[in-house]
């Protein structure tokens, strides 16, 4: 097969951080080439080098064997390098064909370009409406808008940053299908993501990147995911250990009855009925695609935008859907919020000051409005010790923290709070597989000790690794809860795309 | 080759160099402009910076300038903290004004020992009226209260000229648009003896310690902090930002209300039309020349007052237009938002590739 695309040992630095170590990669012709690691490993850097965004410090790029020098994105697609990156963008209020035409040189939206659009859709599998307009289509399908507009140019080598990340199951399947099409053609195709169940199905190859550095290069069919896993995260994981069963005759902590919540500030979305329990030692699993009503069912539950009803909401048999978060906090409702840097914690102030940010009622750290500097460095304290959290102290900026540090810190002063609900959202999102680990023993660890946790996630494997029960939303609806027993992939992959939701009430 | 590269940290030595790197640049500024308009430039600058103070009565002038700006930079740094922006302090200041004037005139010739506490209530409760129709319009209906305040400056303003050409108008004062001269019951007490210097200027000192406490030790300060460094952590930890909207312009209205009839009560002694050369603008430049924080207001607020006498001296001294006093205060913000640049970045010299 004829080499397209080659790394020479491309080093790029920020600062003084290595973002790319001495990179060498090969992309061939009619290969799927997948480019395997953790957030941080330094992916992004690599997409960037190629579509000439970022000229590396040291090392060199060549394209079918020949050095090359990119100067920016134009010339990487004169090259035939087209890349598809994880955040569209596409314009809301336009059609298909218009957002496409803007992509091209000397494009106009008119009828031939609709033809060239519905054959490409055609043979590729994208089945795409060329007049329909983008705001109203759903991320799966702005993601073919995406791909459609890559190949318009014809390109020899196809980058697809994290393109799953969004879809449902049925969708991934689709997409897996078009890219091995164009392969087959003899595109080569680099598929960054850090899921091994696709890379094992879809790729020829795979290079793991670790902290900035190539840790290996390796068949992944021929690799058990355990192996890969291993490659990407450097060391053996340990299983977290589980928790007892929930006792049948278990208290009920949450009541949701019946909550409605109508499309909102700050572009929430609606919730239509949306009702279900969670049992005292329970971990309650909530899954779905990203942009469902997970954020409103957040907002609704934490109190930031409270309910029309006192009723639709009840933690510990009180009714609380109108009370403002403190005073759902000093009832025992304990949050992590989906957004670490900005929500969950204040990048600006230190870690003392932060562990006051959602603790003061609760643990009394503000007697008559004024602070007790000494409870809450005190607290801060007691949250570093015990959730293992590595920084360079009290005074270390929240900002300062990597992203499994700060997470740790942010799950630790929500758990030491003694909640009798933690609600949970994404509480493993983007931190490394260290930290994913140590926050799951906690989570486990709390529930056993009778709390109820009701756990928000788009990682379907760890609902099913940690949850008692689950239920999806899709479009601000509930599906039955399920025993996580009885929930395959092929379900939940069909209640996440909306499709089986009224059959399983 | 020149390169600004961003620091991994903000610099805390910087933002405490910045302002007075900016006042360095800023003399050196007027220096070259003095010597291009054909002045000595070392004697203008001496009538500028220390002629006006070089005696007793000059300092305590200084002080009579810096109380009004001290006392509104120190509630308008309250909101700008928090990202909420009240820009109409002059208006909540005349409106302090014709509040707390207007009770010692209703009361005229009455000159009891309460005449004046109530001026002081009725100002403070002046600037707080005028304070209240942008904050209720913010959270009622979320207008912009940049706007709203700033209109309401010239509400005021027009209010204060209709008074005085009417209502408020000294009866035996020849038509003059101008109240009678307040009562000695109803002014000031003077706290330096042979000057001007009022009790207005001890407010001023006793409010920068009470919005330094505000700020440091209460659940209100931390709370005001977060909205303005991160709204969404506000959100999340559920502090109430309507709450916080209100407070901030109760406090700031409040305290420039009490700046205006502190002027009313103090050196002019009467109403007239204009009740302030601005300071209600000049504070914004103080507040963030302070850096938002208490102590730096004070200092700022003394610079600032140097620059209105400096400006009077050097036109009374060595012939120079009265518009030096603007030049200085805008090249001083001019350079202060440049320096502030130091902050996040730092400059380093590096051979051209």
């Amino acid at each position: 097969m004829t080499e397209l695309l080659a790394l020479h040992r491309t080093t790029k630095r920020y600062g003084a951080v290595v973002a790319n170590a001495d990179i060498s990669l090969s992309l061939k012709a009619g290969e799927v080439h997948a480019l395997l690691g953790e957030n941080g490993a330094g992916k992004s850097t690599v997409v960037k080098t190629i579509c000439g965004l970022v000229e590396p410090d040291s090392g060199f790029l060549s394209w079918r064997g020949e050095r090359v020098i990119l100067t920016g994105p134009a010339d990487a697609r004169a090259k035939g390098i087209a890349v598809v990156f994880q955040h569209f963008s596409l314009f809301d209020a336009l059609t298909v064909a218009e957002n496409i035409a803007l992509g091209l040189d000397n494009g106009r939206a008119d009828s031939a370009l609709a033809d060239r659009i519905r054959d490409l859709a055609q043979r590729y599998g994208l089945a795409i409406d060329p007049s329909a307009v983008v705001g109203n289509l759903s991320v799966g399908e702005m993601q073919r808008v995406e791909i459609i507009r890559a190949l318009m140019q014809d390109p020899q080598l196809l980058v697809l940053d994290e393109p799953t990340s969004v879809l449902t199951p049925a969708e991934v399947e689709a997409l897996i299908r078009t890219l091995r099409l164009l392969a087959d053609e003899g595109r080569g195709i680099l598929y960054i993501s850090h899921k091994l169940g696709e890379i094992r199905q879809l790729c020829d190859r795979v290079t793991v990147l670790r902290s900035g550095k190539v840790v290996g290069e390796t068949d992944p069919k021929a690799s058990t995911p355990d192996q890969l896993a291993e490659m990407m995260i450097g060391q053996r994981l340990t299983a977290p250990s589980g928790k007892p069963p929930v006792n049948s005759d278990a208290r009920i902590l949450l009541e949701v009855e019946h909550l409605n919540a109508p499309a909102g500030p700050l572009g929430l979305s609606g919730l239509h009925d949306l009702t279900f329990t969670v049992l005292a030692g329970e971990i309650f699993g909530i899954a779905g695609v990203a942009g469902n009503g997970q954020k409103a069912l957040l907002a609704a539950l934490s109190g930031e935008f409270p309910v029309s009803s006192d009723s639709m909401i009840r933690l510990n048999g009180v009714a609380i859907g109108r009370m403002p978060p403190q005073a759902r906090r000093s009832r025992g409702l304990a949050y992590v919020p989906p957004d670490r840097l900005g929500t969950g914690a204040v990048p600006d102030l230190d870690l003392s000051e932060n562990a006051l940010l959602s603790a003061y009622r609760r643990l009394a750290m503000a007697a008559r409005g004024l602070l007790h500097p000494g409870k809450a460095s005190h607290f801060a304290q007691q949250i570093i010790r015990q959730f293992d959290v590595r920084s360079a102290g009290l005074s270390a900026r929240a900002g300062s923290l990597s992203g499994g540090n700060l997470q740790k810190f942010i799950v630790g002063r929500e758990m030491l709070q003694a909640p009798s609900l933690l609600l949970a959202a994404h509480p493993t999102w983007g931190v490394d597989a260290g930290a994913a680990a140590a926050i799951h023993q906690a989570l486990l660890d709390l529930a056993a000790s009778g709390a109820g946790i009701l756990l928000i996630s788009e990682d379907l494997d760890e609902l099913l690794a940690l949850a008692d029960r689950i239920a999806v939303i899709c479009d601000g609806r509930l599906s039955k809860p399920m025993a996580v027993a009885d929930a395959d992939a092929t379900t939940m992959g069909l209640l996440m795309a909306g499709e089986a939701v009224d059959a399983a009430h | 080759m020149l390169r600004i590269e961003p620091r991994p940290t903000p610099s805390r030595r910087m933002t405490l160099a910045a302002p007075l790197l900016a006042l360095a640049l800023t003399v050196a500024t007027g220096a070259t402009l003095f010597s291009a308009l054909g002045h000595d430039p070392g004697a203008a600058l001496y009538h500028f910076f220390v002629g006006p103070i070089s005696d007793r009565y000059g300092l305590a002038e200084m002080g009579v300038k810096a109380a009004p700006l001290i006392l509104i930079a120190l509630g308008l740094s309250l909101g700008f903290r928090a990202g909420i922006w009240n820009i109409g302090a002059e208006g909540q200041l005349i409106f302090g004004a014709i509040c707390g004037g207007g009770v010692a005139l209703a009361l005229y010739p009455y000159d009891g020992a309460w005449v004046l506490p109530l001026m002081l209530v009725a100002g403070v409760a002046g600037g707080m009226v005028w304070a209240a129709l942008p904050a209720l319009l913010r959270t009622w209906r979320n207008t912009s209260e940049i706007l709203t305040s700033l209109m309401m400056v010239y509400i005021a303003a027009l209010v204060l000229r209709l008074l005085m050409n009417d209502l408020l108008r000294d009866p035996d004062g020849f038509s003059f648009p101008e109240s009678r001269l307040l009562t000695n019951g109803a002014l000031l007490p003077i706290i330096l003896s042979e000057t001007r210097l009022h009790l207005g200027a001890a407010f001023a000192i006793a409010a920068a310690l009470l919005v330094w406490i505000l700020t440091r030790h209460t659940l209100i300060g931390f709370q005001i902090k977060v909205a303005g460094l991160a709204p969404n952590a506000a959100r999340y930890a559920g502090f109430d930002h309507n709450r916080l909207i209100w407070l901030t312009f109760m406090i700031s209205g409040g305290l420039a209300g009490l700046a205006g009839v502190g002027e009313v009560a103090g050196p002019i002694g009467q109403l007239v039309p204009v009740v302030s050369p601005g300071y209600g603008f000049t504070a914004i430049i103080v507040a963030f020349l302070g850096r938002l924080h208490p102590v730096g207001i004070v200092l700022a607020a003394l610079v600032i007052a140097l620059s209105y006498l400096g400006g009077e001296n050097a036109q009374i001294n060595a012939g120079l237009p009265l518009a030096v006093t603007g030049v200085f205060q805008g090249l001083l913000l001019f350079f202060l938002l440049a320096c502030d640049v130091l902050i996040q970045y730092r400059i380093r010299w590096r051979r051209a590739p």
